[in-house]
């Protein structure tokens, strides 16, 4: 991995950003956490119910990837998806809506925090089930394959589901047809409460797609610009026709894996150390502020906007009526 | 005697098993260290050693392949999978190894594994961590299912299902494990605290496979349940005012088949309830089975009350769930005929 960008470096040399890049990243960045704190409030309140993944941590993730990505790319990730769908320019009330199970929610109150779509994002979901969206991020692949055109598909998953078998069917058949899909894994460190370590001793995830002919590296995941970089790189030979590509995003969240984790899995100081030194929006600030790109004035002038945005998502979220009854037996045949 | 609830009871009775049986294996995702998403097996890896209780990496289909090769060489392994709705990536292994392995080797090897499995919904679950599976197991020869609704017959039915000699599936309804919930969804929780089938006797007992359970003993309608669905039917004849007999099925597969028959021939008339949704779920054959056996008795149509045929939706929970309204509703039906 190389080292992260400093002040001095970031937004002049080869990261290839300017200091709007860097503004707006900032701004992607804090929506997330800002919505995904509120998010963790409404659960608190028993406005969500049942199974609520917060990304808090893991923001540059997405964000330096969406910075990688043109019109027509394609997403499709696990049930921790509220940030990718951020991140992709969905509607923040749209999303919070469907956490509440509302009518005014993605997917009207029928799927819940890890099952959201949207078709003009080209955001193929939020999947409950570990692992499974990634074959369907061949898929989605391989239909623009067939359309002729260089769009790229972003399957995400994480270090968890880097062990199903369907990954690895996967991989084989992206190779062999050459399909243009970036396997992104998040790698968190923890599938729930179990470590890297003690689910496998080939703890370099990326690296398992040598066996199957695919290209890939590890890239700093906290560093928004080290994952925008690596994202160029990756979305540059997916798009030239030359088959998938591995980016393995060495990651961390901060929160548990769902609301209910009871956190003996890691210490506290394991979690506070990561939020000290390597966290991804604290980051950004500081290459703002020290870079001489942005008072602290301005900074709070984001921070403001971003809490009125959430702030509005939320009222959103708890006056969208609940969806009629009669939606029950709706879209489940044409 | 000590209450358990049904999560302590089934950790009590893997204690027992690893305790008592060198065999017994216990492995699966956050199994060991964690103690388990629910904490049926909090505290075994301490106890027993990170041998007999470990964690797996995510891999449905290689936890239940390696179960089933360890089963027939002579090691009894317990394994779960988190929820019954990751079970479908290890629904090869379970279908065409571990419920054939008797048959086609003419009885030479066979598979004493158990798979567990929190079903059902009741926790906001949404499509993907709710469903209940049971008729995807009871529709394979060479399985046996098993669904228990108390903490007393849930210690008991899995140390049977551990010394069985063929593969079981244990499905805990994960709305039970903490208490006796009765589809009242708007009501305060109840605990299993002093509930009498809650009192869970030390050391080991066994329920044979196979055996039903007379939950409210009646005179005019059968009701048919398993699971969470035995409290909800409890609580819906209690509110019809009805004499109703209400039969827990404990086993889906093999059948107490004369317990449901004797009942339903002196009341002559059945009502039948699971989660699941109706369609060619386990109530249609509980019906097909009714009526072949008690047709000359019957007073009314056998009625179904079930799951919707949707997927199990997030918002709607309680419009999908078959709760005690419309466990009522068709029991005043049946009773109307």
């Amino acid at each position: 991995m190389a080292t992260r960008k400093t002040p001095e470096t970031a937004a002049v040399d080869g990261a290839n950003v300017s200091k709007d890049d860097l503004l707006k990243y900032y701004r992607e960045m804090l929506l997330i956490r800002r919505f995904e704190e509120k998010a963790g409030q409404l659960y608190g309140m028993g406005l969500i119910g049942g199974f609520c993944h917060l990304y808090i941590g893991q923001e540059a993730v997405v964000v330096g990837l969406e910075a990688a990505a043109k019109e027509g790319d394609k997403r499709v990730t696990s049930y921790r998806d509220h940030g990718h769908m951020l991140a992709c320019g969905m509607d923040p009330k749209g999303v919070m809506a469907e956490l509440t199970g509302r009518e005014g929610g993605y997917s009207r109150g029928k799927g819940g925090s890890m099952h959201m779509f949207s078709k003009e994002k080209h955001f193929y979901g939020g999947h409950g089930i570990v692992g499974a969206q990634v074959p369907i991020g061949a898929g989605l692949a391989f239909s623009d394959k067939y359309k002729g055109n260089d769009n790229v598909t972003f399957a995400y998953f994480g270090d968890g589901a880097a062990n199903q078998g369907q990954v690895y069917e996967t991989y084989n058949m992206a190779e062999l047809w050459s399909l243009p899909v970036v396997f992104v894994i998040e790698n968190n460190q923890y599938a729930m409460g179990t470590s890297v370590k003690r689910s496998t001793k080939s703890t370099t995830l990326f690296g398992r797609g040598v066996a199957f002919g695919i290209p890939g590296e590890q890239v700093d995941g906290m560093d928004v610009l080290a994952v925008k970089a690596a994202g160029e790189k990756a979305v540059a030979h997916c798009r030239a026709g030359n088959g998938p590509y591995i980016l393995e995003m060495m990651t961390y969240r901060y929160r548990g894996h769902s609301m209910s984790d009871p956190a003996k899995y890691r210490t506290r100081e394991e979690v506070q150390k990561i939020r000290e030194e390597r966290d991804a929006i604290e980051h950004v600030r500081e290459l703002l502020i020290s870079g001489g790109h942005a008072t602290e004035d301005d900074l709070k002038a984001i921070d403001k906007e971003i809490k009125a945005t959430v702030s509005d998502a939320a009222e959103f979220s708890k006056e969208s009526p609940e969806p009629a009854l009669s939606e029950l037996w709706t879209d489940i045949y044409a | 005697m000590a209450t358990m609830t049904m999560i302590e009871a089934i950790r009590d009775a893997l204690d027992l098993a690893l305790t008592e049986d060198s065999r017994v294996t216990l492995f699966g995702e956050d199994v060991g260290y964690f103690g388990g998403v629910f904490r049926c097996t909090a505290g075994l890896q301490q106890k027993h050693g990170v041998a007999r209780c470990f964690d797996t990496p995510i891999s449905e289909l290689g936890i239940v392949g390696a179960a089933i090769g360890m089963a027939a060489f002579g090691r009894r392994p317990v394994v779960e999978i988190q929820f019954a709705d990751y079970m479908y990536p290890a629904y090869d292994q379970i279908v065409s190894e571990a419920a054939r392995m008797r048959y086609r080797t003419a009885g030479e090897f066979t598979c004493p594994l158990v798979v567990r499995m929190p079903t059902g919904g009741g926790i906001f679950g949404g499509q993907t961590h709710s469903q209940s599976t049971e008729a995807l197991f009871t529709h394979v020869t060479g399985l046996k299912t098993v669904v228990p609704s108390t903490p007393y017959d849930a210690k008991g039915l899995l140390l049977a299902a551990i010394d069985d000699p063929d593969p079981v599936i244990f499905l805990e309804p994960k709305r039970l494990y903490n208490g006796p919930f009765d589809g009242h969804h708007d009501r305060p929780v109840t605990p299993w605290r002093g509930h009498p089938l809650a009192e869970v006797p030390k050391g080991r007992y066994h329920l044979p496979l196979g055996q039903a359970a007379i939950r409210r003993a009646g005179t005019q309608l059968t009701v048919l349940a398993y699971g969470t669905m035995v409290h909800v039917a409890l609580a819906a004849v209690a509110e019809t005012g009805i004499d109703a007999e209400v039969i827990d099925l404990r086993t889906l597969l093999p059948l107490d088949l004369e317990t449901i028959t004797t009942s339903v021939r002196r009341t002559g008339r059945c009502v039948i309830v699971h989660e699941a949704t109706l369609t060619s779920g386990f109530g249609a054959e509980l019906a097909a089975q009714v009526q072949a056996e008690c047709f000359w008795h019957l007073e009314a149509p056998v009625e179904r009350v079930a799951g919707w045929d949707t997927p199990y939706p997030h918002t709607a929970e309680w419009d999908y769930f078959p709760g005690p309204a419309r466990v009522a509703a068709a029991c005043r039906r049946v009773m109307e005929t």
